[in-house]
């Protein structure tokens, strides 16, 4: 046997129900009718709560972990490294990559001598988390306020280099996500990949 | 009866059969908003500023949709049901007066189609057949659904008429005649019925909501138990009249309760303008579209605020308050006409 606790009114708006027998202004109903009539009409001339999407969007916060980037470093090479710690931080496991060895003519194009020839994140799968982004010792990945955009197919869902990574003429500005402990890292100069 | 006159009054018909439509078509897009302006939103706003073309992109999607018609339907009713919900909601119209007249040329041109001498008679006549494209429609779609609200209308209507025509009786009574062109001109300038018949508005607007089939009043189509009531079977254009109809009553009531109890084309101080009588009509008939469209806009603000009736409720309000509160009007009219005949 439990026993039954008052737990009270956690709102304070609730009201016990009664079956008091109605006066007469509420018999007739007409007062509540009126008086809905005015809710009513007072929420007809309210500012309204619409916004016209695609030409107006809400502002999102500056940390939305939204589509996934892959960023450039400051002479336009890759960071990624195709380390595998964002695929294996993933708890989704949606990235998926292929490392390859840097030619000596690919010197401007990664940074470091293994780069991710392919790179893969299905966005069905991700449930943004951006456990990848604190995973990368490079700061290659990032997830960016971007919607990722509706699709007809599910192939067409697992976003390759193609659409991850930055172009070079236009960058996404990340620098609001860099938290002081990323930007330490960065400065480290024990770290190789400040040298 | 010259060839002129029959002429002019077939524009006239012609005029106020379009203007019906027209207003019927835009009913749907006011309807649309005036919901989205109560829920604090903004509605359809997309096909032409503030929407103006949303009616005419619900129009052609109810043409090309799919007729369907159930297997077992009958046929032959299955398509006189909306036919004939679409004009009996359109004949109300006949009788009703737009406008006071113009004269031209010295001869006088009445802005009413056909001056009735039983005008309210024949709008009773129409609003006892309104209940038949329904159950007609109803009965033929072979729908159990479809069957329960056409008989939930039939019953709905035939309850609040009586209430209803009650109410009118009281305005009869007062004015002495059955024609709406006279009790209209009796209402001239600011005295207009409902400073003498308010309890019969009040029955005859609550039955006016009953008789179109409008919430709190619309059990018949009521989506949470009957799907779509006696339109469940219904698509296409089929659908669009029963639909349209729907705005065209609403119409046609607001106009009808402009008529009987706010002075139809008559507003205050038209004496002292000094106009012409050309001048007064068309104000007139500009004044009256004013009061019909604030009822029309009554009615769906109606619709957004009060919850539905249950069937039970429905038939208890109608049998045992409208009905008993229309009598004792019509007592309390009688018992006043008879003083101050005496006095």
């Amino acid at each position: 046997m439990t026993e039954k606790t008052d737990t009270g009114s956690l709102s304070g708006r609730s009201k016990v129900v009664s079956n008091k027998k109605m006066t007469f202004a509420e018999r007739i109903y007409l007062p509540a009718i009126f008086k809905g009539f005015g809710i009513t009409i007072s929420h007809f001339f309210t500012k309204k709560a619409t916004l016209q999407y695609p030409e107006a969007t809400k502002s999102r916060s500056e940390i939305y972990r939204g589509m996934h980037v892959l960023k450039r470093d400051d002479q336009g090479r890759e960071r990624c490294t195709a380390c595998g710690l964002c695929a294996l931080s993933c708890p989704a496991e949606a990235i998926t990559m292929i490392a390859a060895e840097r030619k000596e003519e690919e010197l401007n194009l990664y940074r470091e001598e293994k780069y991710a020839s392919v790179y893969e994140i299905n966005m069905l799968r991700c449930i943004f988390c951006g456990l990848c982004e604190e995973a990368c010792p490079k700061e290659a990945i990032f997830l960016t306020d971007r919607i990722v955009p509706s699709d007809l197919h599910r192939s067409d869902f697992i976003y390759g280099k193609n659409v991850l990574v930055e172009p070079v003429d236009s960058r996404i500005d990340i620098s609001h996500r860099q938290t002081p402990a990323v930007l330490a890292f960065k400065k480290d100069p024990t770290q190789t990949h400040n040298s | 009866m010259d060839g002129n006159y029959i002429l002019y009054k077939f524009i006239l018909a012609s005029v106020i059969l379009l203007i019906s439509l027209l207003v019927a078509m835009y009913s749907t897009l006011l309807e649309r908003k005036v919901a989205a302006f109560f829920q604090d939103r903004l509605g359809p706003n997309r096909a032409g500023i503030f929407g103006v073309f949303q009616p005419l992109a619900d129009g052609l999607k109810l043409f090309f949709k799919e007729e369907f018609m159930p297997g077992d339907a009958d046929k032959f009713l299955y398509i006189l049901g909306p036919s004939l919900t679409m004009m009996i909601a359109l004949l109300t119209s006949a009788v009703i007066p737009w406008g006071d007249s113009f004269v031209i040329n010295g001869s006088l041109y009445s802005l009413q189609v056909a001056d009735v001498n039983v005008g309210v008679l024949y709008v009773f006549a129409i609003l006892s057949i309104g209940v038949y494209g329904i159950m007609i429609g109803g009965w033929a779609s072979n729908n159990k659904y479809a069957l329960i609200g056409a008989v939930r209308a039939a019953s709905q209507m035939i309850s609040y008429e009586l209430a209803m025509s009650m109410a009118i009786i009281a305005i009869v009574m007062m004015s002495g005649t059955l024609s709406l062109k006279d009790i209209v001109e009796q209402q001239h300038g600011m005295n207009w019925n409902i400073w003498y018949q308010p309890l019969g508005f009040l029955i005859f607007i609550v039955c006016a909501f009953a008789e179109c089939n409008r919430s709190p009043f619309d059990l018949p189509e009521c989506e949470t138990e009957l799907i779509g009531g006696y339109h469940t079977e219904y698509s296409s254009m089929k659908l669009g009249f029963y639909l349209f109809a729907e705005y065209i009553n609403m119409f046609i009531s607001s106009a009808m309760i402009a008529t009987l109890f706010f002075g139809g084309y008559n507003f205050p101080f038209m004496d002292s303008l000094h106009l012409s009588h050309n001048a007064l009509t068309i104000i007139g008939s500009i004044v009256l579209f004013v009061k019909i469209l604030f009822f029309v806009f009554f009615f769906m603000w109606v619709r957004w605020t009060l919850p539905r009736f249950r069937y039970d409720q429905l038939m208890r309000l109608g049998w045992k308050t409208l009905l008993p509160l229309a009598i004792v009007n019509i007592l309390i009219t009688g018992f006043v006409i008879m003083i101050k005949h005496h006095l």
